[in-house]
């Protein structure tokens, strides 16, 4: 999977998770630029990538991830 | 995972536009409550159900009636994190009729919210407390062969349940809903965990017996968690990471079963429960089509590996009568042809004493069920219908939109498995009381006729998307046609019996007119589901020589839209008439007026009840259903129809 490819799947997932059509995405984009991204909406976040991109990540990987940015670069070094 | 659990399968799946539908809420005619409790009626995902939840808390937020749904106050202690689960219940439980306010403390408070007289909890007056606590949350020590001390540990755990029950109970007259104990997946001999007191093992299976006699006949109410880890399988409960990362109790993917067993459980309390089970016959309870096959040919023998699978599901419907649960049959049949099984069948296990009514008719089953309910004084929303066909199953939840209809896979031997997977009879106590109610239905496979009608059957049909293929014979067709021909008996004219050969002979005949038909519709491929031979007899005149239709596409309009491409064909023919004959069986007498229905005129009648009908090809003009056809095949194009 491409780069491009990657974020586009990845902003439904994120319009998914939030319940809000407007995000967009950035490589800088992180938690304290969109309402209601809290730790538990965090690990919603992560178990909903997991599923939708078909891999799984290790606890120290999530435990790194600093922005969309980190996120994108972990599902292509896996999917 | 097994989906059957954690896809909940016996829901049906979520349509593409459930999101329009939840933004656009409030905006129909309907209550709602009752949208979203359509909406809820699907399966989802948590990210779905979490969307859900919002827009009943907007709701409820907002002032708005969320009648019918009946009001519960539910406040959840757990030692785990269930800031995830909550809006699942939420969500989950407008499926079971119920508007839930879930009351969330701060993490971790179990005993201090427990026995507090202000806690947030206690304050809140709930109408049930949720005790969701993981084993992780007891003072279980390995005490491994001490019998005294294991002994000592386990009554400890119960006192502890017990001081948080004391406490809720003098603060409020909530319901306690205790949770049991899932095990760990790991062992520490293996096998030995089990009977070695003081494994976690032995400890967690005695803590769980002896918190089930305790609860039974107390009032309050037992959450079987370890039995649904067990279904679903301790490795697929138990996610260890989640618990590490965030103290999730078991694995996020099976939070909407968790929340649909929440669900169940105060729909039991609040006596939501569903009370009747409406068995569909063909395919449901035998194998096959009792019209068709005859006693002879419908499967429910045991050791035929078909049959078992039926078995299975009469037997579950036994078992479900013996607690209370009242058993009616729904079927498109012949009243006497649908009966015999029951009465004649040694293999059947369902018998006539056992069915409180027995609709068997051509009338559509949503006007059935609604006579059904009626008659046992029963709302449809304590109905469930177990039915193979899904065309049957949408119809109900479209027009009964109140009645349980689960989804049902392919594979018959799943059935019962997924009939009792969705758990719409769930009980919290059972009194000798219930074991009589099925008897007192009197259970005399009552025949009620029906009144008024319900409506929305013809909008229905029409959105099924149905395309009707009309075909002369041919060879790919033909051992189909010749299966049809040979093993119809009830949708059929004449029951004129031909081999191969003979079929063949009609196929190449170029003065016979054949047709064979297909059905398609969203749910798939009917098949080949009519055969029609028209021979040539006086000049001008076709002889319908045989006309015969699967049962299984009646009440769609299928014989007007095939007597519709006969006549095309006769125009373009100079054909001036169709003459038809109705020869009676003891099998058939469900098309003593087929020929009437489609505006032929009877010419005579014999002693036998032998009958034969005509009908002018010039301005027949046969009711069009809403279908798409495709004419395919023939030598000469037919005549354009007269618009």
């Amino acid at each position: 999977m491409d780069e491009p490819q990657i974020y586009a799947r990845l902003t439904e997932i994120f319009h998914d998770v939030f319940d809000e059509d407007s995000i967009e995405l950035t490589p800088e984009l992180s938690a304290k630029d969109v309402d209601g991204w809290d730790s538990l909406a965090h690990i919603r976040l992560i178990l909903t990538v997991e599923k939708a991109f078909k891999i799984k990540f290790s606890t120290s990987e999530i435990g790194k991830l600093e922005n969309v940015g980190d996120l994108v670069k972990l599902i292509e070094a896996r999917a | 995972m097994n989906a059957l659990y954690s896809e909940l399968q016996w829901l049906p799946r979520a349509p593409e536009e459930l999101p329009q539908r939840l933004k656009a809420l409030g905006n129909s005619a309907g209550t709602l409550g009752r949208e979203l409790q359509a909406l809820a009626s699907y399966a989802q995902d948590l990210n779905q159900l979490t969307r859900l939840a919002k827009a009943i808390e907007k709701a409820r937020v907002g002032g708005k009636s969320l009648d019918p749904l009946v009001p519960f106050r539910l406040a959840v202690l757990s030692n785990s994190t269930i800031d995830l689960i909550v809006p699942a219940l939420v969500a989950t439980a407008a499926r079971h009729g119920v508007a839930l306010e879930v009351i969330q403390p701060s993490y971790d408070q179990v005993a201090q919210e427990a026995l507090t007289p202000d806690s947030k909890v206690n304050s809140s007056k709930p109408d049930a407390v949720l005790l969701a606590l993981d084993y992780r949350a007891l003072p279980l020590k390995l005490t491994l062969g001490d019998r005294a001390a294991s002994s000592a540990t386990v009554q400890g755990v119960l006192g502890y349940l017990q001081a948080l029950r004391n406490g809720i109970k003098a603060n409020s007259k909530a319901v306690c809903i205790f949770q049991n104990f899932a095990p760990p997946v790991e062992s520490l001999f293996g096998s030995l965990d089990r009977a070695l007191p003081g494994t976690l093992r032995s400890l967690i299976d005695a803590i769980n017996s002896q918190l089930a006699e305790f609860v039974l006949g107390s009032g309050d109410v037992l959450l079987d968690v370890a039995g649904l880890a067990e279904t679903v399988g301790l490795a697929d409960w138990h996610n260890t990471q989640l618990w590490n990362m965030a103290k999730f109790s078991f694995s996020d993917e099976l939070i909407p079963l968790y929340a649909d067993h929440i669900g169940r459980t105060i729909a039991a309390i609040r006596g939501k429960s569903k009370k009747a089970l409406i068995l569909d016959l063909d395919n449901t309870v035998w194998g096959g089509v009792i019209g068709d096959d005859g006693l002879e040919g419908i499967q429910i023998a045991q050791g035929d590996a078909r049959g078992e699978a039926h078995l299975a599901v009469q037997r579950l419907a036994l078992d479900l009568r013996q607690r209370g649960i009242v058993l009616a049959v729904s079927s498109k049949n012949t009243d006497e042809v649908a009966r015999k099984p029951f009465e004649k069948h040694p293999e059947m296990l369902l018998k006539l004493e056992h069915i409180a009514v027995f609709q068997a008719n051509w009338n559509d089953k949503a006007t059935n069920i609604q006579a059904i309910a009626e008659e046992l004084s029963l709302g449809l929303d304590a109905m469930v219908l177990l039915d193979d066909n899904p065309v049957e199953r949408g119809l109900v939840r479209k027009l009964l939109p109140q009645v349980a209809v689960p989804e049902l896979p392919e594979e018959p031997a799943w059935y019962a498995r997924t009939l009792a997977a969705a758990g719409y009879f769930e009980a919290i106590a059972f009194a000798a009381e219930d074991m009589k109610r099925a008897d007192f239905y009197q259970d005399n496979a009552k025949r009620v006729s029906l009144q008024k009608q319900v409506g929305g059957v013809d909008a229905y049909l029409a959105s099924l998307d149905m395309t009707i293929t009309f075909q002369p014979f041919d060879a790919t067709g033909r051992a189909r046609i010749v299966q049809l021909i040979n093993k119809s008996n009830q949708y059929n004219l004449t029951t004129r019996r031909y081999t191969d050969p003979e079929v063949t002979e009609a196929e190449n005949d170029p003065e016979v007119f054949t047709l064979q038909v297909r059905l398609a519709d969203i749910f798939g491929d009917n098949g080949m589901i009519s055969v029609v031979i028209c021979r040539p007899g006086e000049a001008g005149v076709w002889e319908i020589d045989t006309w015969l239709m699967s049962c299984r596409v009646l009440g769609r309009k299928v014989e007007q839209m095939v007597l519709r491409e006969i006549l095309d064909h006769a125009r373009a023919k100079g054909i001036r008439k169709l003459a038809g004959t109705y020869r009676p069986t003891d099998r058939n007498k469900l098309v003593v007026d087929h020929y009437a229905r489609l505006g032929f005129t009877k010419v005579r009648e014999d002693g036998s009840g032998l009958t034969r009908w005509e009908l002018a090809v010039e301005g027949a003009d046969p009711e069009s259903a809403p279908m798409k056809v495709v004419s395919q095949g023939f030598a000469e194009a037919k005549e354009k129809p007269i618009a």
